[in-house]
Order: structure tokens, then C-alpha cells, then sequence
């Protein structure tokens, strides 16, 4: 597939050297620290830490039920009721702790510093109300236009996103468009008061492959052109590996292993991600460097996801491990740089690049 | 749209011409000859055979059929076999005193299940949320007569604040009439407010978590602005069903709560016509409850058609 994004390159986005004034310093649009989510006694995400800089892209990956979207609702204050969150998180243009800030102030945040967009686009908009006034809505709801000028700039937004028509799709309620067109309406909204960060949970997952390619592009050029720093959620390492600069590697709520993508998915050092990478069609793509016309059952990690609270103590991927022993018993220690290393007592050498299926292809994994 | 409104009239005009059909048949159907019942027992056949040709009724059925229902657009009724007086005056003033009842009713409702289903709603996880539940299911539990007698043995008996019965026009003396209605309306909407507020409850609670809210907060928007903006007209939709299958149960429900606050309205008309075997007036009266119930669901539809345009037939 002929993909416009993977043209782009991190140097296209880099920003020279500005300096962010205030907390958290650096170049850091958003930095979270020991964010933790738990619905009451159960612990669903734990301390987890990572750090988005000025228009760097970073994806978020793991199976589903490994806490990904938990974690962006909490970066949000969107956790579903019932569910907190603690520990902190923090925007570069704010000065307090968006954790247990009250919803007035997360509020004005929201839409405004953070955005979102969310991975159903049939249901995430309003179906009894005008799509130009919903992209409107988010510009008047912070008092940045209002009236006519809201709908006028909503209208270019919507071209921004490359909507033939835009403003007869103003006009349009949301069951008159596709999917795909659905979706840009949400980038439109997101996009609008131009946000320092925006966040994505699996924003082509619903889209069909044709559209998905364009959307990609639309996310990574709409976050590029605000200097807004992008977090992605994924399960589809292929989509990482076209957007996104670095990798946050997710499983049962932690982070286990975190670098920049290249070298994640060339030498994975967590057996998980190792088995992400191996159970996925990356090589068609080229990014592991073998060759992708090779056809072969893909191997799969054994066992499945275990249901929130059931999983082991210690390392939390050990029951599905096979370089698993008494030592992972305990939670491992961090293993290299905190933005590029693993969460593994066993980690893979760094030379061995896990070329994919050299072993599995002889004893094909368990099937999940 | 405007052809979407087209085929509701038209249904509901086809409808309406069905029942009645329906209405004459049963009406004729029933044994023994208006005449007779009119004359009774003793009477001889020759006195009845002269007083049904008198009102026509030794016509063939179809033709009697259209002498009836030909008149009805004009508010013709016919006249009483048992009276001798037009049907079709005497309808319109109790239906008047009836929809004022009615209106009164559903006001109480509304006023009393909006408020109440929508906090029961936002406080489900709540022990308050749980008591208004509570409530409300007690309010379905009673009927609406005995609210009736609870309401006048309690306000009117024992604290003297609003009449036990009888109807004054508004006409006449705006503020008896209005405290003449004050008990009636309760006792109709009390229960049909207990009833639509747990509908409420369980729409704002699915709205609630609907997709589309949380698009809302993320753009900035408080949960009570995304729940007013976003939430209501939404949540909108299935409380019209309701309400319009409520404001049915409320007409038929006013012929009991008119027998016991002695209201004349169009209830106490059906049942004086009922007793009094006059079996025109029960048929104009039937037809007319009939005539409101399907204008009730024509406007229901009407309404989808404005609150939700995925409704719309679009080109």
C-alpha cells in the first residue's frame, strides 16, 4: 500500500529549539508521572510515566484490555464514572496538576489544551444536531468565536480535513456521512482551538483500509501544523510504524517497554513486545528488514489477555512468557534509558534482532 | 418531509374512517333493536316498528352507516333516541371540560417526572437516587380513583383547601375553576408522573452514557452543558413515545376520575349513555375518544420527524 505518511520523516516536524516558558520546562507539551487508574480496589493502570515533547509523535501499543484507552481518558479527566485516577499529569501551558483538578478547570482544558479523538466515529457525534455546529460548538464553548464567525471558520476547518463540499457538509446531520468522513469531522473538532496536545485512541481502527491512509495523514499534518504533540493508540503496529517517532509498549496496565520505533521493532527487548511484533505483518512493510513477500502462518503470543485484576504478581506478562522463571516474581526494574528500555528481568539482547518467526515458524504459539 | 407528513395524514385519516366502521358495527351488533330498548319490554311490536321508522333505523345498514358518519366532519352527531336531543353540542362542551382535565393531568406529570426521573438519573449510584426510585414506584402502585379519594378525603375534608367535586366553567369564575381542577389533575398525574419518571430515569441514564456525551466533555463542555445541549433532545425522542401513550391511558383515565370528582366531562357522558342505553350518544362518544387517540399518535409521529432527522426521508 502506497502510503502517504511514511514519507514524512521526525526532521519535518521538529521545531528549532524553542524553549517552553513555565512548568514542566523543557520541550515538553505533556508529562505524565505515576499515573495510576483504579476502579475502587482494582488497580487497572499502574504508574505509568512518559513524557510528549513539541510536535513529537508517539504511539501507544498493547492488545486490547492492556489499559491504552484508560490511559488517555485519564490524561483527559474522561475517566468513566467510578473509575480514578492519581498520580500527576501535566500540560506546558498550565501550571497545576490536571490530576484532581476540579472539572471546571479541566473543563476549559479540555477541547482547548488537550483534545481528542475517540475511535467510533459513528457514534462520537451527535446525531440531532448539524455537524458545522458541533465543530462550531467547540470554538464557542471557549470563547474563541462565536456567531457567524464560528460557523465561518468551522467551514475551513472541514475543508482543512479535506471534505469535498465543505459547507454543504456543515449543513449535514452525522448519519448523511461515512465513517471516514465522520472521523474528520472529529480531527476538524480536536484540530480547532489549536491544541498543544491531541490525543488519538485508534482513530482509523473502525475505517475501512482505503480511508484509513488518508486519515493517518490528516492527523499527522493537522498535529505538524500546531506544533501539537500527538498521542496515538493503536493496536496496529503497521499504523505506529508509518506515524509514529516512539513507542510506548502497553500490556496488563503497565508500561513494559518504551524507544523510539525503529529500534522497538527491530530489536524488541520485552518478550511481549516481541511477540507483538512477531504476531504482526510488519515485515510486509519492511520495517524489520526482512522480506515481506515470505508467507507464513503468522505465530501468535500463547494464552490470552487475562481479565482486569487476574493478573500475575510481579512481572505481569510471566504466565505468558517463555523466558518466565521465580526471578520475574517480583515487579521488574526499569532496564535502560527511561524513554528507551523494557520492564523485564529476561529482556532480549539488544543484537539479537528478533527477525520475525525464525523460531515460531518451526513450533507454531498457541492459538489465541 | 412534507411528503412524510402527507403519508401520516393520510394513514391517519384511513385509519380513523376504520374505526369508524368498527365503532357503527359493534354499536349495531349488539342485540336487541335501539327501539326496543328504548320502549321496553312491554311495548308492542307495532309501536316499535313505528319508532324505528321514525329515526331510520328499518334502512338497510350501509345507508344508516352514512347518514351517521356523513355528518360527523360538520359535528353531527345525530340525535338521541333516548332524549331526543343533538348529540353533537353536548360532546363538545364535556370534550372541552375533558381536555382541560387531561392537559391538567399531563401538566402534573411532566412537572412532577422531568425533574424527579432526571435527578434519579444523575444520583443513580446514590442512596437518594435509589429513595426517588422508590417513589416512583410506590406512585405506579396506586391507582388513579383511590388517589382521587386519598386527595379529597385529605384536601377537601379534613383541610378544607379545594372543593371535593363539581366543575365551574373558566368562563365563569376563573379561580373556582382552577381550584376545582387542582385535585383531579393530581390524582390523574400523580400516577402518569410516577410512570414517566422512571422512562426518564432510564433515557437520561442511557444518554447519558452515550458516545456522543463524552465528545461533548471533550471539547470543553461541563457534564450538565453537554447533558442540556447535547442530551436532551436526544433523550427527547423516546420520552415523546411515552408521553403519547401516556396522554391515552390519561383520557380513558379520566373517565373514572371525572365519576369521582363529579366532573361532567366526557366520561360521565359515556357512562350516562352507557346506563341510559343510548346507544348513539355512546357511539359519537366512542368515535370522538377514538378521534383523539389517533390524532395523539399522528402527532407523536409528526414529532419524531422534528427531533430526530434520521427520521427524515432525504433525497
Amino acid at each position: 500500500m502506497s502510503d502517504p505518511v511514511t514519507a514524512r520523516t521526525p526532521a519535518d516536524v521538529t521545531v528549532g529549539g524553542a524553549a517552553v516558558d513555565g512548568a514542566p520546562g523543557d520541550d515538553h507539551r505533556l508529562v505524565v508521572e505515576d499515573l495510576s487508574v483504579r476502579a475502587g480496589r482494582l488497580g487497572l493502570v499502574h504508574d505509568v510515566s512518559f513524557r510528549l515533547g513539541r510536535g513529537e509523535r508517539v504511539g501507544l501499543i498493547g492488545e486490547s484490555g492492556s489499559g491504552k484507552s484508560l490511559t488517555a481518558l485519564a490524561v483527559m479527566g474522561l475517566l468513566p464514572e467510578g473509575l480514578s485516577a492519581s498520580g500527576s499529569v501535566r500540560v506546558s501551558s498550565v501550571d497545576h496538576d490536571l490530576v484532581g483538578a476540579s472539572d471546571a478547570r479541566l473543563a476549559d482544558l479540555r477541547g482547548r489544551v488537550l483534545s481528542m479523538v475517540f475511535q467510533e466515529p459513528m457514534t462520537a457525534l451527535n446525531p440531532v444536531m448539524r455537524v458545522g455546529d458541533q465543530v462550531a460548538e467547540v470554538m464557542e464553548v471557549h470563547d474563541l468565536a462565536s456567531g457567524r464567525d464560528a460557523r465561518r471558520r468551522a467551514v475551513e476547518l472541514l475543508a482543512q480535513v479535506r471534505m469535498r463540499d465543505p459547507d454543504g457538509v456543515a449543513r449535514r446531520y452525522p448519519h448523511q456521512l461515512s465513517g471516514g468522513q465522520r472521523q474528520r469531522v472529529m480531527l476538524a473538532i480536536a484540530l480547532a482551538n489549536e491544541p498543544d496536545v491531541l490525543v488519538c485512541d485508534e482513530p482509523t481502527t473502525a475505517l475501512d483500509v482505503t480511508v484509513q491512509a488518508q486519515m493517518l495523514d490528516l492527523v499527522v499534518r493537522g498535529a505538524a501544523e500546531r506544533d501539537a504533540a500527538l498521542l496515538f493508540i493503536t493496536h496496529d503496529l503497521a499504523v505506529v510504524a508509518t506515524v509514529c517517532e516512539r513507542v510506548l509498549v502497553m500490556y496488563g496496565g503497565h508500561i513494559v517497554e518504551a524507544g523510539p520505533t525503529r529500534r522497538v521493532f527491530t530489536a524488541p527487548r520485552h518478550p511481549y513486545t516481541r511477540g507483538l511484533v512477531r504476531a504482526s505483518d510488519l515485515g510486509a512493510l519492511g520495517v524489520d528488514g526482512t522480506d515481506g513477500s515470505l508467507r507464513r502462518p503468522l505465530p501468535t503470543i500463547p494464552g490470552t489477555v487475562p481479565p482486569a485484576g487476574a493478573f500475575p504478581s510481579g512481572c505481569v506478562f510471566r504466565n505468558r512468557c517463555e523466558r518466565a522463571d521465580e526471578a520475574c516474581e517480583v515487579e521488574p526494574p526499569w532496564d535502560g534509558l527511561p524513554g528507551d528500555g523494557a520492564a523485564c528481568v529476561h529482556p532480549y539482547d539488544p543484537e539479537d534482532t528478533a527477525a520475525p518467526g525464525d523460531t515460531a515458524a518451526s513450533e507454531p504459539g498457541g492459538v489465541t | 418531509m412534507a411528503f412524510q407528513l402527507l403519508t401520516r395524514t393520510a394513514t391517519f385519516l384511513a385509519t380513523l374512517a376504520v374505526a369508524s366502521v368498527l365503532v357503527f358495527a359493534f354499536m349495531t351488533v349488539l342485540p336487541g333493536s335501539p327501539a326496543q330498548v328504548v320502549l321496553g319490554v312491554s311495548a308492542s311490536e307495532e309501536a316499535v316498528a313505528q319508532m324505528e321508522a321514525d329515526f331510520g333505523l328499518d334502512r338497510p345498514l350501509p345507508e344508516q352507516y352514512w347518514d351517521w358518519v356523513s355528518g360527523l366532519p360538520s359535528g353531527d352527531f345525530g340525535t338521541s333516541y333516548v332524549t331526543g336531543a343533538e348529540i353533537g353540542p353536548q360532546i363538545v362542551d364535556r370534550s372541552l371540560v375533558t381536555l382541560w382535565l387531561v392537559g391538567a393531568g399531563m401538566l402534573v406529570a411532566l412537572v412532577i417526572a422531568l425533574p424527579l426521573g432526571t435527578l434519579a438519573a444523575v444520583k443513580h449510584r446514590r442512596p437518594s437516587g435509589t429513595v426517588l426510585a422508590g417513589i416512583s414506584q410506590v406512585g405506579i402502585a396506586v391507582p388513579s380513583f383511590l388517589a382521587g379519594i386519598i386527595l379529597i378525603s385529605v384536601f377537601s375534608v379534613t383541610l378544607g383547601w379545594f372543593p371535593a367535586g363539581g366543575w365551574t366553567t373558566p368562563a365563569s369564575d376563573p379561580v373556582a375553576f382552577l381550584q376545582g381542577l387542582v385535585l383531579p389533575a393530581l390524582a390523574l398525574g400523580l400516577v402518569q408522573g410516577s410512570v414517566l419518571s422512571r422512562y426518564v430515569r432510564s433515557t437520561v441514564l442511557n444518554v447519558q452514557r452515550e458516545d456522543f456525551i463524552r465528545t461533548a466533555r471533550s471539547k470543553g463542555l461541563r457534564s450538565w452543558q453537554a447533558m442540556v445541549h447535547h442530551g436532551l433532545r436526544n433523550a427527547a425522542i423516546p420520552i415523546v413515545t411515552v408521553l403519547g401513550l401516556q396522554l391515552s391511558v390519561l383520557l380513558v383515565g379520566a373517565v373514572v376520575v371525572e365519576r369521582v370528582f363529579v366532573i361532567p366531562g366526557l366520561g360521565s357522558l359515556l357512562i350516562d349513555g352507557v346506563r341510559n342505553r343510548d346507544l348513539l350518544l355512546v357511539q359519537g362518544v366512542v368515535m370522538v375518544l377514538v378521534l383523539a387517540i389517533l390524532a395523539i399518535n399522528w402527532l407523536v409521529d409528526v414529532l419524531y420527524t422534528v427531533l430526530d432527522p434520521r427520521l427524515r426521508a432525504t433525497a
